[in-house]
C-alpha cells in the first residue's frame, strides 16, 4: 500500500484539520490523553513509590492528603490516589473491551440484515427492535447477577475477580449492540445497490467478499463515531453496575465500585465520594465529544458546532 | 388504523412473551433457590425432606414445564407470592407502581419544559454563545452518572446545608402534603436532570433541521413575526421526531427512575426490583421485570401512534 | 453467425405492496452474435436495465432462461460464465468504490475469479489502462480525482479484465456531456475490435445507437415490440411505438416526418399493464382488436420482427 501513501493520506489530513477545528473535540483529545496518563502514572506509584493498592492499615483510615499520599486514605486504610488510578484502568478496559464485542456484534448483524435483506433481515430487525424496547439496567443487574456455578463453571472461578471482570464486558456487551447494528444496517442498505457492489456481484464475488472489501470500507466511518459514542455509555454502565454491586468486585477497585460504600460515608468523608464519580463524569463527557468531533470530521456537510 | 394497531400489539405481546421466557431462566440462574430460606430455617431437614420439599413446589420439573406451569398462572392473574414481603405480588407491586409513575411522570414533564426551552434558544442561533452554553449543559446531562448525581445532591443539599431530606417519602407520623412535596424534590431533579441533556439534544437538532425547511422560510418571508414562525410553524416540525424520540426514551427513562429510586429510598418499581434481586425474590423480580418491559413496549407502541398523528403523511 | 447469448422467454417479475406484481420484462426472447451488437432501447421504465442485469446474472429471471455460448445458464454454469458476461454501468460516480486503488478496481473480476497472481493481475490492470486511454500513473490513484470520462474509461478497463465475450452496457453514455459520449463510443468501438466483443448495449436515445450497433430491439413495458437490423429499421420501422421513438430523433439533412404526429401521454404502469397490446392506450392506429388480444412477435422479413396487429407500411 505504500506507493498509494500520499492519496490514503489525503483523506485523512483532511479529516484531522477539520477535527483540529473542532474546539470541543480537541480539548477532549487532550483531556482522554491526560487521563490515560493518570491512570497509567499506577505503574511508577507502586513500583517506585512502594504503595500497594489492597493492603488495609486500620490505623489509617480516612487519613487526610500528605505528602506521601496525595489523596488521604479511604475506609480501609488505603492510599485513595492509586485506587483511583487502578480502577481507572479498570473501567476505560471494560469501555473499551466491551465496546469492541458488542460492536463486532453489532456490525456482524446489521451488515448481515442489510446485505441479505429478506427474512434474515425481518427476524434480525425484531429482534433488535425487541431489545431496543427493553429497559437495559434491570436487564443488566439480573444478568449481573446470575450465579456462575449454575453456568458450570468453578466455584474459585465464579469468584474471582478475573471473572468479575469478563462477566461485566460480555454482560454489557450482549445488552449493547443493537444502536450500532441499527446504524450498520442503514447504511449497508445504501452501499448495497451501489454500482461497484453491482459489478463485483456480476463478476461473482462471494457475500463475505462483498461485506470485506466494498461494504465495511465504506461505511467506516460511522462505525467509528458510534464506535466512541458507545465507550462513553458502557462506562457508564459500568459503573452503575459495579456501584450496585453486580460489576468489579472488590477488592479489584474500579471507577464505579468505589463509590460503593460512599453513600454511608458521605457524612465522614465527602472527598471519597467526590472523585471516583468525577473522573467518570469527566472521561464520559470527553468521550462524548470526542465523538461529536469525529462526526463532525468525518461529515463534510456537518453544521459548525463549537 | 385499527389493524395497525392489532398488528402492532401482537407483536409487542409476542416480543413480552419472548422476554418473559428468557427473564424466567436468567432468574433461575440467580444465586440459591426458592427453598433455601426454608431450608436455611429448618437445621434438621434432611436430604430426603428437602427432594420431598422440591417436589412439591415442583422444583424436580424441567424449566419448559415450570415455565408453562408459571404462564398459566399469570395469564389469570396469579405472579405468585413474594417471599420477603410475604404478600401475593400484585399486592406489593401496585403501591410501588404509584411511587414511581409520580416519580417518572412529574421529572418527564419537568424534563419536557427545559429540553424544550434550552433546545429551542440554541437553534435559533446555532454556533452562537447560547448554543455553545446549551450543548455543553445537554453533553453534561447525558455523560454524568446518574447515582452520582443523586450522590451529590445529598452531599449538597441534605448533607451540608440541611435544606432536604435525603431519603424516604415522608417522616414518620407526618402525612402532609408538603412534606411529600419536599421529599420528591432531589429524586425528581436528579431524574429530570439526567433526562433533559438527551432530550436538548434532539430539539435543537430537530429545530436547526426544520427551521431550514421551504415553508418555515416562506413563513417568514410573508412576514410573520420571527416568534410565531418558530413557535407556530417550525415547532410543529420539529415536534415529530422529538415525541418520538422521548417516547421511545422511556426504557432509559425507567432506568434511571430505577437508580433515583435506590438512592433516594424511594419504594417504588425500580428499588423494588433492585431489591427483590438482592434478596432473591424471585417472583417479584421476575414480575416486576416483566412489567416494565411490558410498559415499556405500550409506550414504544404510542410512540408511532403519535408519529403517524403528527405527520400527515404517514398513513397507518 | 453462430450464437453467443440466448434469452428465451424471459420474464422479470418484482413483488410490490399489497401483494401486486411490478411486471418488468413479460417474455421477451432475443439472441445475441458472436461480435455482435445488440441495443436495447425504450423509455424510461420499460424494463431495460431489469433485462440487463438478468444477462449479467444480477437478476434471476422469474421464467424463462438464459443460453450463452449454447449451454444453459443454471446454478452451476454460472459460475464460469461470469467472467465472460461482464457490465458497464449508466452512472460513472457510483460504479467505483471510493476506496480502492484503480489498479485494483480494473484488476476485481480477475481477483474474484482467483485468475492469476497478484504480479500478473496487476500487469493486466496496467495494460488495460494505457488500452482505454488513461496514463499509466492512473492505477496508483483513487476514483474521485478522475473526470466522468475518465471514470467510464476505468470502467471499460474493468469489464475488460477477464477478456469477457459479451458485454452488458447500461446507457452508459447517458450520465456524460456531449463532447465526451463520442470519445467513450469510439473507445467503446475500438475495444470491440480487439477484443472481439458482442455488447447489450442498452439506450433510451435511437441517436446514439445509430453509429454502434448491427441490431436494435424495441421494448415497451417490459415487453419485446420490435426487433430488427439497423439499416431496415431505421429505413422503415413496422412498430408505431419505433416510429414515434424515430420521430423524437433530430437527426441533420432529413425533414422531420410526422406519421399522424407523436404519441401522447405517459407510459402506463407496469404494475397493471393495459390489456391486449400494452402499447394501445397511446397509438394512433389502435383498434377494438388491439385492446382485446396480445399481438405475437411475427417476422415480417429475415431481418425485421413486430409484434403488432396492424405494422407500419403493411397497409
Ligand atoms: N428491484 C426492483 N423492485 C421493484 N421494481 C423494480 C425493481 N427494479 C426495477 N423495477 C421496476 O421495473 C420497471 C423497469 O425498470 P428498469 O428495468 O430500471 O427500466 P429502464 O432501465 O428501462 O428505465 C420499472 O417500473 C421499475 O420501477
Ligand atoms: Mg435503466
Amino acid at each position: 500500500m505504500s506507493e498509494f501513501a500520499d492519496v490514503a493520506i489525503g483523506v485523512w489530513t483532511l479529516r484531522w484539520r477539520r477535527f483540529r477545528r473542532h474546539r470541543t473535540g480537541m480539548a477532549s483529545l487532550f483531556i482522554l490523553g491526560v487521563l490515560v496518563a493518570f491512570v497509567l502514572a499506577a505503574f511508577p506509584l507502586q513500583y517506585f513509590m512502594g504503595i500497594d493498592p489492597d493492603v488495609t492499615d486500620l490505623f489509617a483510615r480516612f487519613d487526610p492528603p500528605s505528602a506521601q499520599h496525595l489523596l488521604g486514605m479511604d475506609e480501609a486504610g488505603r492510599d485513595v490516589l492509586i485506587r483511583l488510578m487502578i480502577g481507572g484502568q479498570i473501567s476505560l478496559l471494560v469501555g473499551v473491551l466491551a465496546t469492541l464485542v458488542g460492536g463486532i456484534i453489532g456490525v456482524l448483524v446489521g451488515v448481515a440484515a442489510g446485505y441479505f435483506g429478506g427474512r434474515l433481515d425481518g427476524v434480525l430487525m425484531r429482534f433488535t427492535d425487541g431489545m431496543i424496547a427493553l429497559p437495559l439496567l434491570p436487564l443488566l443487574i439480573v444478568l449481573g447477577a446470575i450465579d456462575l456455578t449454575k453456568l458450570g463453571f468453578s466455584s474459585d472461578f465464579a469468584h474471582s475477580g478475573a471473572a468479575g471482570f469478563w462477566r461485566i464486558v460480555v454482560i454489557i456487551s450482549i445488552v449493547d449492540w443493537t444502536a450500532i447494528a441499527r446504524l450498520v444496517r442503514a447504511a449497508t442498505l445504501q452501499i448495497r445497490e451501489r454500482d461497484y457492489v453491482r459489478a463485483a456481484r456480476a463478476s461473482g464475488g462471494s457475500a463475505l467478499y462483498m461485506m470485506g472489501t466494498h461494504i465495511l470500507p465504506n461505511i467506516a466511518t460511522p462505525i467509528i463515531v458510534s464506535f466512541t459514542l458507545t465507550v462513553g455509555r458502557v462506562i457508564l454502565f459500568e459503573s452503575v453496575l459495579s456501584f450496585l454491586g453486580f460489576g468489579v468486585v472488590p477488592p479489584t477497585p474500579s471507577w464505579g465500585n468505589m463509590l460503593n460504600n460512599a453513600q454511608e460515608l458521605v457524612t465522614t468523608a465527602p472527598a471519597l465520594a467526590v472523585y471516583p464519580g468525577l473522573l467518570i463524569f469527566v472521561t464520559v463527557i470527553a468521550v462524548n465529544f470526542l465523538g461529536d468531533g469525529l462526526q463532525h470530521a468525518f461529515d463534510p456537510r456537518s453544521e459548525r458546532t463549537p | 388504523m385499527g389493524r395497525f394497531i392489532l398488528r402492532r400489539s401482537l407483536q409487542a405481546l409476542l416480543v413480552l412473551l419472548v422476554m418473559s421466557f428468557v427473564i424466567y431462566n436468567l432468574i433461575g440462574l440467580m444465586p440459591g433457590d426458592p427453598l433455601d430460606v426454608m431450608i436455611a430455617s429448618n437445621p434438621g431437614a434432611t436430604p430426603e425432606v428437602v427432594a420431598r420439599l422440591r417436589a412439591i413446589y415442583g422444583l424436580d420439573q424441567p424449566i419448559l414445564y415450570r415455565y408453562a406451569h408459571w404462564l398459566w398462572a399469570a395469564v389469570q392473574c396469579d405472579l405468585g407470592f413474594s417471599r420477603t414481603h410475604s404478600q401475593p405480588v400484585l399486592e406489593v407491586l401496585a403501591p410501588a407502581l404509584w411511587v414511581t409513575c409520580k416519580l417518572m411522570l412529574i421529572s418527564f414533564v419537568i424534563s419536557v419544559i427545559l429540553s424544550l426551552m434550552l433546545g429551542i434558544s440554541a437553534a435559533l442561533k446555532p454556533g452562537g454563545i447560547v448554543d455553545g452554553l446549551v450543548s455543553l449543559g445537554a453533553f453534561a446531562g447525558i455523560s454524568v452518572p446518574v447515582f452520582w448525581l443523586a450522590l451529590m445532591m445529598i452531599l449538597i443539599f441534605a448533607v451540608k446545608l440541611h435544606w432536604l431530606p435525603a431519603s424516604g417519602i415522608s417522616n414518620v407520623g407526618d402525612g402532609s402534603f408538603r412534606d411529600h412535596f419536599v421529599h420528591l424534590i432531589m429524586p425528581v431533579a436528579t431524574l429530570a436532570l439526567a433526562n433533559t441533556g438527551g432530550f436538548t439534544r434532539f430539539v435543537r437538532a430537530s429545530m436547526i433541521e426544520t427551521l431550514r425547511m421551504d415553508h418555515v422560510r416562506t413563513a417568514r418571508a410573508k412576514g410573520n413575526s420571527e416568534g410565531r414562525v418558530v413557535l407556530v410553524h417550525a415547532l410543529r416540525n420539529a415536534m415529530i421526531p422529538v415525541v418520538t424520540v422521548m417516547a421511545l426514551s422511556f426504557g432509559t427513562l425507567f432506568s434511571g427512575a430505577l437508580l433515583t429510586e435506590t438512592m433516594f429510598a424511594q419504594p417504588g418499581m425500580g428499588k423494588m426490583i433492585y431489591d427483590s434481586i438482592l434478596s432473591n425474590d424471585f417472583n417479584l423480580a421476575l414480575s416486576g421485570l416483566l412489567f416494565a418491559t411490558l410498559v415499556t413496549l405500550a409506550s414504544n407502541l404510542m410512540a408511532d401512534l403519535a408519529y403517524g398523528w403528527l405527520d400527515p403523511r404517514i398513513t397507518l | 453467425m453462430s450464437e453467443l447469448l440466448g434469452i428465451d422467454d424471459v420474464s422479470v417479475h418484482f413483488p410490490a405492496a399489497g401483494g401486486r406484481v411490478v411486471r418488468a420484462v413479460e417474455q421477451v426472447s432475443l439472441s445475441i452474435a458472436a461480435g455482435e451488437t445488440l441495443a436495447l432501447v425504450g423509455e424510461s421504465g420499460s424494463g431495460k436495465s431489469t433485462l440487463g442485469f438478468a444477462v449479467a446474472g444480477l437478476q434471476a429471471p422469474t421464467s424463462g432462461g438464459l443460453r450463452f455460448e449454447g449451454v444453459p445458464l443454471t446454478a452451476s454454469t454460472w459460475p464460469a460464465a461470469r467472467r465472460k458476461i461482464q457490465i458497464v454501468f449508466q452512472d460513472p460516480f457510483g460504479a467505483l468504490d471510493p476506496r480502492m486503488p484503480i489498479s485494483s478496481i480494473i484488476a476485481e473480476p480477475l481477483l474474484i475469479q482467483r485468475i492469476g497472481t497478484a504480479e500478473s493481475r496487476r500487469a493486466r490492470a496496467a495494460e488495460l489502462v494505457a488500452q482505454v486511454g488513461l496514463p499509466r500513473d492512473a492505477l496508483n490513484r483513487y476514483p474521485h480525482e478522475f473526470s466522468g470520462g475518465q471514470r467510464q474509461r476505468i470502467a471499460i478497463a474493468r469489464a475488460l479484465s477477464p477478456a469477457p465475450r459479451l458485454i452488458v452496457a447500461d446507457e452508459p453514455l447517458s450520465a456524460l456531456d456531449v463532447s465526451i459520449q463520442s470519445q467513450v463510443l469510439n473507445l467503446m468501438k475500438e475495444v470491440q475490435e480487439t477484443h472481439a466483443l458482442s455488447y447489450l448495449f442498452i439506450s433510451h436515445d435511437l441517436a446514439v445507437v445509430n453509429h454502434l450497433v448491427d441490431r436494435v430491439a424495441v421494448l415497451y413495458l417490459g415487453r419485446l415490440v420490435e426487433v430488427a437490423d439497423r439499416a431496415a429499421l431505421f429505413a422503415a420501422p413496422a412498430h408505431h411505438y419505433t416510429r414515434a421513438l424515430l420521430d423524437a430523433v433530430p437527426r441533420i439533412g432529413r425533414r422531420r416526418a410526422r406519421h399522424g404526429g407523436t404519441i401522447k401521454g405517459e407510459m402506463p404502469s407496469p404494475l397493471n399493464p393495459p390489456s391486449g397490446c400494452v402499447f394501445h392506450t397511446r397509438c394512433p392506429r389502435a383498434e377494438a382488436l388491439c385492446g382485446a388480444e396480445v399481438p405475437v412477435l411475427r417476422a415480417l422479413s429475415d431481418v425485421q420482427s413486430v409484434a403488432c396487429h396492424f405494422p407500419l407500411g403493411s397497409e
